[in-house]
This record gives C-alpha cells, structure tokens and sequence, in this order.
C-alpha cells in the first residue's frame, strides 16, 4: 500500500494517543475520566482504521464508542468510588501479577508481529471496501452477519431479565433463595452475622446524588 | 505504517487491557479492561485485512462481529453488575466469596 510520509506521521501520532490514553484509563482517579479516556483511545484506533482504508469501520468505531462510552460514564457515576476525582485513588489488587501479565502478554504478540512472517498482500486500490463489505454482509456470510443480530436480540431479552426488579410470579431472586425452617420463616443457611461480615472486610463510600 | 507497528500497537493495546482486566478491583474499571482488549484485537484485524489479506470482505466482517460481540459484553456485563449489586450490595470483585473454596 503507498502511502505519504503525512499518513506516517498521522498513525504515530495516534499510535502514541491511543497508547497514552489507554494507559490512563487505568490510572486515573476520577472513574468517568476512565471512561472518557477509553473514548479517545477508541476514537483514536477508529482514525487508524479509516487511515487503512477501512472506512466504514473507523466510521462505525466513532459512532458506537461514543454512544458507549457515554452510557459507561452513567454507569461510572452509579458505582463510582471517589466523586469528581478529589481524591488519589488506587483500587487494584494483585497489581504485580496483573503487571507481569500484560508485559508478558504484549512481549508474545509483540514477537508475533515482529518474527513471525505474513504474506504481503495489501489491499488493491481498486478495491471499494464499504461497497464489498456490504456485498459480503449481505451476500455470502448473511447467516453470520443475521446470527450476530439475533444473538443481540437474545441479549436484550438476558439482561432485561437479569436487571429486572421482579420476575413474572414475584421477586426476582425468589427461586434462588432455599426455603425457610418453618413455613413462612426467612431463608435457611444464610445466618445474619455472616452476611453482615462479608460486607465489613470492604469499606468505601457511595455517594449517591 | 506497517503491518509490524500496526500489530505492536494491537499488542500494546490488548497488554494495558490484560493489565486493567486483572488489576481492577471494580466490576465496571474490569469490563473497561477487556473493552481494550477487544480495541487491540479489532485493530489487529483490520490491519491484516488491509496489509496481508488482499482486502478480502471476510477480514472486514470479522470486525464487525468483535464489535457485536464488545456490545453484547457490555450490555451483559453491566446487567451482571446490577444485578449482584441488588443482591449483595457488593460492586468490588473481593466481595463475591460465594464460589470461593
């Protein structure tokens, strides 16, 4: 594929962003940040998509993760630990584990991309991609492209089931809770003072507004 | 922008994806974890479709469907999250002991 130095220029540009971004994601202390910053690090990779002639995609990319990511900033405020980002925060557990994963997940793929040898086969600059991907999603792969649509279908009905209050015949966690000692007791194998316990190991604060 | 730097920079993402995915003590900070893990694998995707693929519509599908399958995490993950909240108050992953040995 022939490409200007200015496209050479523009992908290390936003190979640094979306690294840089996505690196803050997790280091940030403001949780909506977090996601804001994931938004950028998308939108980032979606102008490399476009770079590569996918341009559908890029396009694509844009529109969902900004729909996303600002449904995700919502659910950040409900389950944010530290309003506004006022305070330093580090909410992370077998941090050095987790560090060596991701080196060493990035040092195998890292040496895929760099020993490994794929055939040179750029795209051909005849080629319409949004046109011969529409001919593919609607043509030859149609069952996979409506198999994608009816696995969504099924998980709207999932979570609207498992995010609803009730069910049809009562409360929702009814059958999973075993039934009292006696009729009409409170639910057997569950004593209050383990409950009480587990929730005690954990502190920190909900704000709610 | 080759290939190689394409895929070391799917790599780099779905590295700090691993690295938030198993360090977040917060469901909602976890799922953003594999949301970058999903960015790398999307960008490593379309760049062997455009550099080693010969364009063919497959690559570009298969994009489309980690996608769907980021939106379906997502919508999943989040109900999963309500739903555990409602039922234990807990929104931290040390707080499920319930299939701990």
């Amino acid at each position: 594929m022939n490409h200007g130095i200015g496209v050479d220029i523009a992908f290390l540009l936003l190979a640094t962003l979306a690294v840089v971004t996505g690196w803050r994601v997790f280091r940030t202390d403001s949780m909506v940040r977090a996601s804001f910053f994931l938004l950028v690090s998308f939108i980032a990779v979606g102008v490399i998509m476009i770079l590569l002639a996918a341009e559908y995609l890029g396009v694509a990319m844009f529109f969902m993760m900004a729909v996303e990511m600002t449904v995700m900033a919502l659910f950040m405020v409900m389950f944010m630990m530290n309003p506004a980002g006022l305070n330093p925060m580090n909410m992370v557990h077998q941090e050095r584990i987790a560090i060596g994963a991701g080196i060493v997940g990035f040092l195998v793929l890292g040496a895929m991309a760099l020993f490994a040898v794929f055939p040179d086969q750029p795209v051909s600059a005849s080629l319409d991609p949004v046109k011969s991907l529409g001919n593919e999603m609607l043509g030859d792969s149609m069952l996979i492209f409506e198999s994608a649509g009816l696995v969504l279908l099924t998980t709207m009905i999932g979570v609207v089931v498992l995010s609803c209050h009730r069910g049809r015949y009562g409360a929702a966690a009814e059958g999973s809770l075993p039934p009292g000692l006696e009729p009409g007791g409170d639910p057997a194998g569950k004593p209050e003072e383990d409950e009480e316990e587990e929730g005690g190991g954990h502190h920190h604060h909900h704000h709610h507004h | 922008m080759t290939l190689t730097t394409l895929l070391l920079l799917a790599a780099a993402l779905i590295g700090i994806g691993i690295y938030g995915a198993l360090s977040q003590q917060s469901f909602v900070m976890l799922m953003m974890g594999l949301e970058m893990i999903l960015n790398g694998v999307m960008l490593a995707a379309v760049a062997f479709w455009a550099f080693s693929g010969a364009g063919v519509p497959e690559g570009q599908l298969l994009t489309i469907i980690v996608m769907a399958v980021m939106a379906i995490e997502m919508a999943m993950g989040f109900a999963l999250v309500v739903a555990v909240f409602r039922g234990k108050q807990a929104d931290m992953t040390e707080s499920l002991t319930g299939l701990k040995h």
